[in-house]
Order: C-alpha cells, then structure tokens, then sequence
C-alpha cells in the first residue's frame, strides 16, 4: 500500500467517524456501545501487535500500559485540568479541549512505563520475557489499587463522559495507520529483523535494544490511550478490570489474527469482541461456547485466521494476471 | 521468635502447595516446551472432586482422607490426558503460540463449565482428615491440616524424584525433555511417555487442589487462577523445565509471600512477590536452577 493510499484512508476513517458521532442519537444504543468496545479492542490488539507480531517480544503486560493510560486520562479530567483552570469545567470544553490532552497524557505516561517494561527485554527471552511483562502488568495493578487518591480498590468512579464514536474510531484508525507506516517504512524494517532472527539483524548493524524498546514505547502509548478512551466509556475504572486476563484477552486476538499480521489482528479483534455479544441468547452456555469456540478455530486454522494468501488464492480466479501464490512451506515445530 | 516461626510455618505449607502445581508446569514445560495454562484448573477440578467425593463417601478418619486423595489424583490424572490428547496433541507439529491459545482456551473452559456445574459461589471444603490442633511453648500454633501438607508433599515429592530418577517412564521423559528427535529414533514412544507427563503433573495438581482447600476450607471454580499463576511465576524463578527448581521456587514463593502479608504492606503482597521475581530473572535470566544455554549460530 502506497503511503498516500494509507494517509486517505486515516482521513476517511475519521470522518466516518465523525458523521456516525454525530447521528450516533439514532444508533440502537447497544450497538454503539459494542462498536466503542470493539474500537478500543482494535486499537489494543493493533499495538499489542507491533510488540508480539512484529518484533516477536512477547509481551503479557499490556493491560498494564492500559490501566496507566486509564488512571492518568481520568485524572486529568478529573482533578488536573479543574485545579489549573477552574473556568474551565463546562462539560463541552472537558470534552472538546481537555479529553485530547488527557488521553494524549494517558498515553505519554504509558508510554514512559513502557521504557521500564521493554528494558528486561534485552535481557531476557521468550517464556521468561512472558512472564516479567505479566509481572509488571500485575504490580501496576496493585499499586493503583493501593493509592487511595484514585480510589483504591473500590476504583475511580464520576469520570465524565467524553467518549463517542468520533474519538474511538479516530483513535483506531491513527493506531493503524502510525502501526503499518511504522513497519512498512524502510526504519520499521528493523523489527521484522528483530523478529526473524536476532543475532543475524545484530550482525548486520541494526541496533535491536533501539528497536526492541521503540516498540514497546509506541505499543504502550496506543494502549495507554485506549485506556483512557475506555475510562471515559465506561465512566468508571477500578483494578481489576486490568488484571492479566485482559492482557491475555489481547494476546489472543493478535495470535489468532496471525502474528504481524494487521488486518487478520483487527478481524480478530473485532471478531473476539462480538463473539461474546452474539453467544448472548444462548445466555448460561456463552461463556462455555466462547472457549469451546476458541479452541475449535485454533484447532482447525492453526495458521492465525486470516491469511493474505488463503483470501489471494480465494479470488484469484477474479483477479486477472495474479497466480494464486505457492504455499507457504510447514513451519517447523 | 514464635511469630518469625509460625510466619515460617504458614510459608512452608503455602509455598508446599505452590511447589506441587509448579511441578506439573515445569515437567509438561520440560517435554513440550509450552505453558499449560490450564494447569491451574486441573488444580480446581482436584480439589471439586475431592469435594464431591467426600459427598459421596464421608471420611472422618486418615485412611478414608487418603483415599479421597488419592481418587482425586486419580481423576485429574486422567483430566490430564483427555485434554493433552483431545486439545494439544493434534497441534504438536504446529507454532508454540497455537498450542498456548488452545491452553488459554481449555483453561477458559474449565472455569465456565465449573461455574455451569458448581455454581459460581464458593462452597466449604469439609475436612478431610480428623483436625486437631497442637499449641507448643511459646504460643506456635500447628494444625494437622498444615501438618498433611508437610508429610504429604515431601512424600509426593520423594515418589515424584524415584519416578523420574529411576523408572523407565522417568528415564524416558528426560531423554525428551534433552533431545526429542534423538529420543523417538532410539525407538522412544512420544506419545505415550507425554501422556504420562500429564497424568503425573495432573495429579499433583489435584494433590495441591485439595491440601490448599484443606487449610482455606472454601474453593470456588475461579479459585485455580490466582494459586496458579503464583506456581507458575515460582517454576519460572526455579528454571523452568527444571523439577528440583519448580519446588524451590514455590516454597520461596510462599514464604516471602507469607513474611509480606504479615508486614504493614500486606496489600501489596502480589506486587512484592511480582517485584522479586523480575529482580530475580534479571540477575538470573535462566532462572535460579536453570541453565542458560549458549546460543550458537
């Protein structure tokens, strides 16, 4: 995709984004409520997959960026941006002026824990990174529970409601596009290297601990972000909504989408969000079909769901001139 | 003094229990190299069948508490195997991450299907064994409940070590764990030796499962989650894939996390665990037992 292509499609998406925002009085509520969800998610698993997809850093802490990006968006609204400008509490100035300055706060603050977390990454590999990322994302959560001035255990409540659909679908497509520019530019090469084989891309001079850290900084910022488009959504934050089972919730949309892989990760993403919601009718057996689902697609499409090529071959009797691509060759175990 | 011994006390028997799920962690690590997310389940389920089957046939006496025991570990050994051949082995050519995904899945699965069965509410776990309780000079307090875990885990401990030590199965599980292509061309059955993985780590599990409910008296289906992924940091800080290591890290766990909760930062206890686990794979990236290996190109 040529960069001019990508930049036109950020602008539609945002204004998309801003006409549904403003017909959203007409929108069923519970669907602009799942299609906020959904959004956020996206944007998580999109930056979720520079670290894991693209520079193979597994990483199980990315609730934890979140949660930051969550408390210290809230907190802007709530306490900072009122004690500086106490003329400055109309809801409509919060929400137009003080909520871009918050999330870009909430993302800058995750984005400086994500300098901390992405430090034992050169260090350590694999299982071990794994479970110091999961680590992190834990103690984050323990400490916000244990400061009383955000409420402690019982969370932030009152956060004023800021979020529609202009800034979530804005927010998902300037994740996208920063994500794929990023990868795609002849700097963001880098990563795939990292990925792909450490010691070689060392050998030929790129600077992996650069690399390593940059990803885990811009992932952190975006999820940082989504964290405080998720505060002022939900309207109230508390702890446990980021405990490792919602890492792990992002982790499966990105493996499911096939790793470094963007558009199967946003279909994951999307998907993994509405599975949920469309089990509903089944009500007691939801939970039970949702991981017995899971487990089937894995079984079945072990190759991420949705490869570029399976959908090239599909269409290239339509496609004039492109022969359907070889196979991919099996990936040793 | 005393208080530092009971703290010491109270450590040792969580930290027991830690050691005993870390184990399954480390040994399904040791031959698959994957993280068996629903391993903490498997540890649920063992202490739900130790629940119903103390329904079914009351115990008051030690025998009849071994019994139920040793039938808990009996089914979760066969839990194991059901969901290592039905979820995981049609995956074992495939990427790591897939099988970890169906890991995820089966251990999400478990949960539900256990609030579907069980109900989501907490029940009393009945005691299993006659309690009495010994108070020393000095004012330490012991009860036999913490005195079970004690007994029990080093001899689960000791039998574990004879099996991997000394039997065939043992011996075969090591040759995996150091070479799988080299262990099936000497004529090692792959299948059947993972199999045995499971049933064994499964057990333990279930063994855990029931010494932790006996000294918590409450277990729920989300009760694995935590425990769970406290075992796992611990087989992690051992090394993990390395079975001394698994049950050195626990028994560290449990005690500082016991030593923590009884200090005036008690709230922060996961945090400090967490904390010391990242300190301590920083130094030792390879964990305390394990051995880093040499990458070659």
């Amino acid at each position: 995709m040529m960069p001019g292509r990508r930049f036109l499609l950020l602008l539609g998406a945002v204004a998309a984004g801003s006409v549904l925002s403003l017909q959203s009085h007409r929108i069923n509520p519970y669907f602009l409520d799942v299609a906020v969800t959904v959004a956020i998610n996206v944007i998580l698993a999109v930056s979720l997959n520079l670290i894991n997809g693209y520079t193979g850093q597994f990483s199980l802490g990315h609730a934890g960026f979140m949660a930051i990006g969550a408390y210290i968006a809230a907190s802007t609204t709530m306490f900072w941006a009122p004690g500086l400008l106490p003329a400055a509490s109309s809801p409509g100035f919060i929400g137009m002026a003080v909520f871009p300055a918050a999330l870009l706060a909430g993302g800058l603050a995750a984005g400086l824990a994500g300098i901390l977390v992405g430090a034992p990454s050169l260090r350590l590999k694999g299982d071990y990174l794994a479970i110091v990322t999961l680590g992190f994302g834990e103690i984050i959560r323990v400490i916000f529970r244990n400061l009383e001035s955000v409420g402690g255990a019982l969370g932030l409540n009152g956060i004023p409601a800021c979020t529609n659909l202009f800034w979530t679908i804005s927010m998902a497509a300037l994740t996208i596009y920063a994500v794929t520019s990023m990868v795609h530019s002849t700097y963001g090469r880098g990563f795939t290297a990292v990925q792909d084989d450490e010691i070689a891309a060392e050998a030929i001079g790129i600077n992996t601990t650069r690399y390593k850290i940059t990803a885990f900084v811009v992932g952190a910022f975006f999820a940082g972000i989504a964290g405080g488009l998720y505060g002022h959504f939900k309207l109230s934050i508390d702890p446990r909504g980021f405990d490792f089972m919602k890492s792990i919730e992002i982790a499966l949309m990105v493996i499911l989408g096939g790793m470094g892989n963007t558009v199967g990760v946003i279909i994951a993403a999307i998907l993994l969000t509405l599975l949920p919601e469309l089990l509903r009718p089944v009500a007691e057996y939801r939970m039970m079909l949702y991981s017995f689902l899971l487990i089937l697609l894995m079984l079945t499409c072990p190759q991420g769901l949705f490869q570029p090529r399976f959908f090239r071959r599909l269409l290239s009797p339509f496609l004039r001139g492109s022969a359907a691509p070889a196979e991919d060759p099996p990936r040793p175990a | 003094m005393t208080e530092f011994l009971q703290q010491l006390l109270n450590g040792l028997s969580l930290g027991a229990v830690y050691a005993l799920i870390a184990l399954g962690y480390t040994m399904v690590y040791g031959v698959l190299r994957f993280i068996n997310f629903a391993h903490s389940d498997v540890f649920m389920v063992g202490a739900f069948a130790g629940y119903y089957l103390n329904r079914w046939m009351p115990s008051d006496s030690m025998a009849g508490g071994l019994a139920i025991l040793a039938g808990s570990m009996a089914f979760c050994a066969l839990l194991g195997v059901v969901i290592e051949r039905l979820a995981y082995r049609p995956l074992r050519r495939r990427s790591r991450l897939n099988v970890l995904i169906t890991a995820i899945g089966v251990s999400l699965l478990l949960e539900y299907t256990g609030q579907f069965l069980f109900g989501a509410a907490p029940k009393p776990f009945p005691q299993l064994f006659p309690v009495r309780t010994f108070q020393f000079a000095g004012g330490l307090i012991v009860s036999t409940n913490q005195l079970a875990v004690l007994v029990l885990t080093p001899l689960l401990l000791a039998a574990l070590h004879f099996i991997v030590l000394k039997t065939r199965f043992g011996t075969a599980m090591r040759a995996i764990s150091f070479h799988p292509v080299a262990a099936t061309l000497v004529g090692i059955n792959l299948d059947r030796v993972i199999s045995f993985t499971f049933a064994l780590g499964s057990a333990l599990a279930a063994a855990g499962g029931i010494l932790y409910s006996l000294n918590y008296q409450s277990i729920d289906p989300l009760m694995g989650v935590l425990p769970g992924l406290k075992a796992f940091v611990a087989a992690v800080v051992g090394g993990i894939g390395n079975i001394p290591g698994a049950a050195l890290g626990g028994l560290l766990l449990g005690i500082i996390e016991t030593f923590v909760n009884g200090s005036r930062w008690s709230t922060a206890t996961d945090a400090i665990a967490f904390a010391l686990l990242i300190l301590i794979l920083l130094f030792r990236p390879a964990g305390l037992l394990g051995k880093l290996e040499v990458e070659k190109v």
